[in-house]
């Protein structure tokens, strides 16, 4: 395995640009819908459910909502977002006759599905904070969850889009990866209304840390487990990062 | 003749260097030991049909695949240990259209510097420069997909001159491109040819490799066939002067027969048998009886290209 450098940076910089330049055309993935699906669970649903440990039902989903839509950021990103620029525009081959290496380019494009979490998950903090949905001054470290959660999520759809053959493979991703995570990570629901099962494996998917550490951060209410959701996170980021960076290698040099 | 070339590769002061260049995919052999010793300040073409090996040489050069086995040195570095410094002098013209469609004209050559590291003020500066240079400075903000396929083609080889390459690598420069945009694309290439930047090219055009190439190699099957200036290739191989006879289908077998009795060489394409190394008029005339359907005009690199890589399609 070889390592990136700092000339990522430069990718980075590139996805940077081209967003601010169509970033109204992503708009409503990334700003109106999380805080559609808060205010219609939160205030619909909610109206039919008692207090979750203690919490209104909205209060209990605004964490979970910036975690989840943390994850759709990255993942988005750097699934549909990767591949077409790898296979449809030839991004990726422009920029390796360049200083840069293949290394460098991943290293910038999950650093950039990051920074798309990192806003997303920063702006439905202060639409919850708006919602008087947040309770403790550690929420102030939420951003920084978020953009721990971006760099793993945008690390496993890297390493998905360095082996899918078509971009119609990404429908296995969401349909049987993401899309169960957001209604089984607890965000929506305790994860103890689960059956054992579920639960147990709840605790080794990627979501469901991240949605403890952001519920904690948001009540400022520590346990001891959330030193396993940190482990987790660390883990599974240090083992996607390097794998994608050896399969993506593989890919493009062949 | 692999020999003599490993010789020239090790000795020689060229600026690019293969010596035993292979590249196996599975169970095809892409590239299969080629050595080339390519001199500064010359166009250098590598010619030959779709599946030779051309585009897998280019994609070993240029750092972007890695050989299964054998050496590639530019500037005397070793291209495996030092591709970051040599790819930061290398200018690089694709086949396909890898512009960034999501950004305009300008922006791709300021996106594409910065690649390099080049500062922002710099980097707009060498951008105007080579916008001029290739007659595109009225469609800086144009989106790219705004551009008609010549701008495209000279919009990529402006790319490939932003960091002021000592060397530029193109594939196929003109494929695609009508007329005029090819003449134009021509002239451009060889005023760079005369700043002293060398071009190592890939074409399948023989007029193309004809004008601008100093040296030509005849790829086929990953092994270098020949390799020497046009002209001396199209000496060796078919004379200056080529005859085409045309055939109907009921005369071909005893025409080939009689061009065999004579011993002379020739090959057939479609309808036409184009025969070499005859000079003389009465010859050939004597060799096929019907003279009214005998055209006699110069050879072209096309005739050695049909010579060495023979008349069937190799996909």
């Amino acid at each position: 395995m070889k390592l990136f450098s700092w000339r990522f940076i430069r990718v980075w910089q590139r996805n940077r640009d081209v967003f601010f330049r169509l970033w109204h055309s992503e708009a409503p993935g990334f700003l109106a819908e999380p805080v559609i699906i808060l205010l219609a669970m939160g205030l619909g649903l909610g109206a039919y459910v008692g207090l979750i440990d203690g919490q209104e039902y909205i209060t209990f989903i605004a964490p979970g909502i910036v975690a989840s839509y943390s994850m759709f950021s990255a993942s988005f990103e750097c699934t549909y977002g990767s591949f077409v620029r790898m296979e449809y525009q030839k991004t990726y081959d422009a920029i390796v006759t360049t200083p840069l290496n293949v290394e460098d380019v991943i290293a910038g494009e999950i650093f950039w599905g990051a920074t798309r979490s990192l806003m997303t998950g920063t702006i439905i903090l202060i639409v919850a904070a708006v919602f008087q949905l947040v309770h403790s001054p550690w929420a102030l470290l939420v951003p920084l969850v978020s953009l721990l959660a971006g760099i793993m999520f945008a690390a496993i759809a890297i390493f998905f889009t360095s082996i899918v053959p078509a971009i119609y493979s990404f429908n296995y991703f969401f349909t049987l990866f993401i899309t169960p995570m957001f209604f089984f990570s607890g965000v929506f629901f305790p994860l103890d209304s689960f059956p054992k099962i579920i639960q147990n494996l709840s605790w080794i998917v990627p979501l469901t840390p991240v949605v403890h550490l952001t519920r904690a951060l948001f009540n400022g209410k520590f346990e001891i487990n959330l030193l396993w959701a940190v482990a987790l996170i660390i883990i599974l980021t240090l083992l996607f990062f390097s794998i994608s960076l050896v399969t993506m290698r593989r890919r493009l040099t062949a | 003749m692999i020999y003599r070339n490993t010789i020239e590769a090790v000795f020689s002061m060229a600026i690019i260097r293969t010596l035993n260049l292979t590249k196996k995919y599975k169970d095809i052999l892409a590239v299969d030991r080629v050595s080339l010793a390519i001199e500064e300040g010359e166009c250098f073409g590598l010619l030959g049909p779709n599946g030779s090996g051309k585009t897998t040489m280019v994609r070993m050069i240029t750092a972007v695949s890695p050989p299964t086995q054998g050496d590639i040195w530019i500037f005397d570095n070793d291209l495996k240990t030092h591709s970051r410094q040599l790819k930061a002098v290398l200018g690089v013209v694709p086949q396909l259209d890898n512009l960034d469609p999501d950004l305009t004209v300008l922006q791709n050559l300021i996106t594409f510097a910065r690649y390099f590291n080049i500062s922002k003020d710099e980097a707009y500066k060498r951008s105007m420069e080579v916008l001029t240079l290739f007659e595109l400075n009225n469609r800086t903000n144009s989106r790219i997909k705004e551009l008609s396929g010549g701008m495209k083609r000279r919009l990529l080889i402006a790319r490939g001159l932003i960091n002021r390459p000592k060397i530029i690598i193109l594939d196929e420069p003109t494929i695609g491109l009508d007329p005029q945009a090819k003449h134009l694309v021509w002239h451009k290439l060889t005023e760079l040819k005369y700043q002293g930047i060398t071009q190592l090219m890939c074409t399948q055009n023989m007029e193309e490799a004809t004008i601008l190439c100093n040296r030509v190699a005849v790829m086929h099957l990953g092994k270098i066939l020949d390799l020497d200036t046009p002209q001396k290739l199209i000496s060796k191989y078919v004379g200056n002067k080529v005859w085409e006879i045309k055939v109907n289908p009921d005369e071909r077998v005893a025409a080939i027969n009689s061009l065999k009795r004579g011993g002379v060489n020739f090959e057939e394409i479609g309808n036409k048998i184009h025969v070499f190394n005859m000079e003389a008029n009465k010859s050939i005339q004597d060799l096929v009886n019907s003279p009214d359907r005998l055209v006699q005009r110069p050879s072209t690199l096309e005739d050695v290209f049909f010579r060495l890589t023979g008349r069937s399609l190799l996909e």
